[in-house]
């Protein structure tokens, strides 16, 4: 390792460049979840975090400068990169998921080769922390042991002297919560840098396990060979993860080959035998029964006590979990998240849409009018307004579930719904992202982040967009406004309300169903039995939770809202281009009204969005839209609305010429009404309108969400079978209803 | 060979007092003997430490019947009654081999 990363001497192209261009030594951050590691990153790094990604997953990577402190002996401080490594029980695994701890810490798979780790572990829960501990040692990586959470245990502490000299490597207790021993880790971590330190301590395997171990090492690939003790412990690694159906990537094709011959092997010859040997149980019982044989020396009373915060859990638990006041709060909490992102983060959207709308008129009195004032106005500013008009929502949603996962609530919700989301696939913790789906898809998307397994948050994302978002809203209500008469069923129940819940019904019905489906379809790899730990609780960190959130939404900004301001300018150039032949065909208010009286009149005058070519499209699907039940104007209107939703009713005003300052519901609602055709019969009944509303209920009618499952999977794939499966979806849909419709005679 | 005091043990265990841990008494602690089940299941459980010997306790059951919490070591773990019927538990004080 480069001890003085502050002078970069002039050997770059020298095959040690990396190290020395890269000139801060690399640090990581291992552990368990919700043992308070990223509270410690942030405490470390200050405000300073840098969001990655690790090589060929699509899960964040947070990395941040690591400074020495003031009252450091050097003069210019020494830097060091810290790297918060996604939380794990252990380092051996099956899915490409778990496998992410061990490529960091190995410097596998394309990530560069750290020059410490730091395992953090939780004071209160040391024993089974230190499995993972157990098998970094085995890995004889340079090591610093992190006792977080120290303030916990104030009963039964831990003595830290023991502990080091067990392990042969520093150990510093901390409270990241308080920012406690903060200044002292720095200073060890800088030290570990200088003097690393390889943790020195021997488990007993049983004989045969370390002979299958041994025979495994000679098939190791050469550059991962190093001392026989490691080599040991890979061969382990290898023999606990590979096996016939794991989904690990890069294991090197004779390393597998070798495992799977071994476990024939054994299995062969033990299938006779009354007890068949288990690779997994004789090395995970060797380490424990390890642990369980040290780990009392640590503690100076051997009595086992209830920390205060366990006890403190329980009593919470009590009423959280329980059947039916725990159900109640359960409701109260999430009604509390729904209402915030549904109703609260208006005014804020409110206040976005109407500081975008000022920029744009201030721009049109500023600009001379021409096609670089609209381009401006309409597809620049337009595009920005639909990038920032999704910021409150994901703020809040954010800032919400920052606030359950730092409490401990969040692992409760998967517990208390797991029962319900499993039987259609989906993971407990699916529920938080599926109930924002009602209020907005771009942000439930991004907040699938919550789930560990990329099979879960696949699944979640593609079922999310068929939840009724609020963008539905405004088209709903025009549909159910204008085509359904406001008449009651039985006398009491009026019709109208009762068509709006129907549809949510159904697209939350669809959205589960799809669910189900896709879980055993498209979406490959296995469901995976729920292990879910239910952490204890704790005050949430307030500032790390809002930072979490910032961090979300600039990432929002960057990746997904560049293309969101790209589709949107395209779009209005296809909504735009080619121009009416005369700008006096522009119909004013008068031929508005006029077209009112004499319907037949209407198609003559030609309004500017038809000579588009985006209103060419809609009037070229024409005949695929006929069997649903549209006509060319809702086929224009479905072009502009994959903008935003809402967009169909303002584009729909558009094709019926009515200009801004008219283009309000009640306007668009007579035309609509009083659209005849030759015959004098209404052109929308109400059987139109049902196909129209399922269709918008099912259609992936949204750039955005694409956009934002793209951002998330990294490619283009998933985007794409998202439209084409919930498009085909909605036209069978609306088609079946259409037509069934027709022949009963509607 | 087992002496008679194992084989008396290992019968007693094997046939009349064990059960599986979903349907365990609430709040008894009982002592893992077998951890069956998926191979990803076993080996993610058992690294969690319920090994063969570690004492454990069902805490509570969801108000939906299922899954079902257990504590052991110190740390809550909660999984569903199909996989906890694969793991085999007597209770605590018909068993010598125990560990914390």
């Amino acid at each position: 390792m480069s001890a003085a990363p502050a002078s970069d001497g002039p050997i770059q192209a020298q095959p040690i460049a990396p190290l020395v261009a890269n000139a801060a030594p690399l640090v990581l951050l291992v552990g368990n979840p919700n043992v308070g590691k990223t509270t410690l990153f942030n405490a470390l790094t200050g405000q300073r975090a840098r969001v990655g990604n690790y090589p060929g997953v699509t899960v964040d990577r947070r990395s941040g400068t690591l400074e020495t402190s003031s009252t450091h002996e050097q003069r210019t401080p020494l830097l060091a990169t810290v790297v918060d490594v996604p939380g794990a029980y252990s380092l051996c695994g099956r899915s490409t998921d778990e496998q992410i701890a061990i490529n960091a810490v190995l410097g596998f798979g394309g990530n560069p080769q750290p020059n410490l780790v730091c395992v953090v572990m939780e004071a209160g829960q040391l024993s089974r922390n230190a499995y993972l501990l157990l098998q970094l040692c085995e890995l004889q990586v340079p090591l610093l042991m992190i006792v977080n959470m120290i303030d916990e245990v104030d009963d039964q502490r831990p003595n830290l002297e023991t502990l080091s000299t067990l392990f042969g490597v520093p150990v510093v207790a901390t409270n990241a919560r308080a920012g406690e021993g903060i200044d002292p880790l720095r200073d060890a971590i800088f030290a570990a840098l200088k003097h690393p330190q390889i943790p020195k301590l021997h488990i007993d395997y049983p004989a045969l396990t370390q002979a299958d171990a041994d025979r495994i090492v000679a098939d190791l690939p050469a550059a991962w060979r190093t001392s026989i003790e490691r080599d040991r412990a890979l061969a382990r690694w290898a023999l606990s993860s590979i096996d016939t159906d794991d989904e690990l990537e890069a294991i090197p094709i004779d390393l597998r080959r070798a495992v799977l011959t071994l476990q024939q092997e054994t299995k062969n010859q033990d299938g006779a035998a009354e007890h068949p040997r288990d690779w997994d149980r004789e090395i995970i019982t060797a380490r424990y029964g390890w642990i369980d044989r040290h780990f009392p020396s640590i503690y100076k009373s051997q009595a086992p006590s209830v920390s205060r915060v366990e006890r403190l859990t329980d009593r919470i638990d009590r009423v959280l979990l329980h059947p039916v006041y725990g159900f109640a709060i359960f409701v109260a909490v999430m009604t509390l998240l729904f209402q915030a992102l549904f109703t609260w983060a208006q005014p804020a959207i409110s206040v976005t849409e109407d500081s975008v709308a000022f920029l744009q008129s201030l721009a049109t009195d500023l600009l001379p009018a021409g096609v670089l004032r609209d381009a401006l106005v309409e597809g620049v500013l337009g595009g920005v307004g639909n990038v920032v008009v999704f910021l409150p929502q994901i703020l809040l949603l954010f800032v919400f579930i920052g606030l359950l996962e730092d409490s401990g609530y969040m692992a409760r919700v998967a517990y208390l719904m797991d029962r319900v989301l499993r039987s259609v696939g989906l993971h407990g913790r699916a529920f938080v992202p599926m109930l924002s789906g009602f209020a907005c898809a771009i942000p439930a998307i991004m907040a699938t982040r919550t789930m560990e397994r990329r099979r879960d948050r696949l699944l979640t994302m593609l079922v999310v967009p068929l939840m009724s978002c609020s963008a539905r809203l405004p088209v709903y209500s025009l549909i159910i406004v204008t085509l359904f008469p406001a008449s009651r069923l039985l006398g009491f129940i009026p019709l109208q309300g009762l068509l709006m819940i129907a549809m949510y019904l159904f697209s939350t019905t669809m959205s589960l169903v799809a669910a189900s489906v896709l879980g055993r379809t498209a979406v490959k790899g296995r469901r995976v039995p729920l292990i879910l730990e239910l952490p204890r609780y704790r005050r949430p960190k307030v500032r790390g939770v809002l930072r979490m959130a910032a961090e979300r939404a600039l990432s929002f900004l960057r990746e997904a809202g560049t293309m969101i301001l790209a589709c949107t300018m395209i779009l209005w150039v296809l909504l735009s281009f080619p121009k009416a032949p005369q700008a006096t065909s522009v119909p004013s208010a008068p031929v508005a009204s006029a077209s009112i009286q004499t319907p037949q009149a209407a198609p003559a005058a030609k309004t500017p969005i038809e000579y588009s070519l985006g209103g060419r499209f809609g009037k070229a699907i024409e005949p695929a839209l006929k069997p649903l039940g549209f006509d060319w104007k809702i086929g224009i209107g479905l072009v502009g609305a994959f903008a935003a939703r809402e967009v169909f009713v303002s584009t729909l005003g558009l094709v019926y010429g009515l200009d801004d300052s008219k283009n309000d519901d009640r306007s668009l609602r007579e035309k609509i009404q009083a659209d005849v055709r030759a015959d004098g019969s209404p052109r929308y009944t109400p059987l139109m309108g049902l196909s129209l509303m399922l269709f918008f209920a099912l259609a992936c009618q949204c750039m955005s969400t694409l956009a934002v499952v793209r951002r998330e999977t990294r490619s283009w794939r998933w985007p794409l079978f998202m439209f084409a499966y919930m498009g085909t979806l909605a036209y069978a849909v609306s088609f079946t209803v259409f037509q069934v419709g027709q022949l009963v005679g509607f | 060979m087992l002496t008679w005091n194992e084989f008396e043990n290992h019968y007693q265990l094997r046939y009349k007092l064990c059960m599986t841990l979903d349907q365990a008494p609430l709040a008894q602690p009982v002592v893992v003997q077998e951890v069956g089940g998926e191979r990803a299941f076993r080996r993610r459980i058992m690294e969690l430490g319920l090994i063969p010997g570690t004492v454990a306790r069902v805490l509570r059951v969801a108000p939906l019947g299922d899954p079902i919490e257990i504590e052991s070591r110190g740390s809550n773990l909660s999984i569903r009654r199909k996989e906890a019927n694969n793991i085999l538990v007597a209770p605590k004080s018909a068993q010598t081999r125990t560990a914390r």
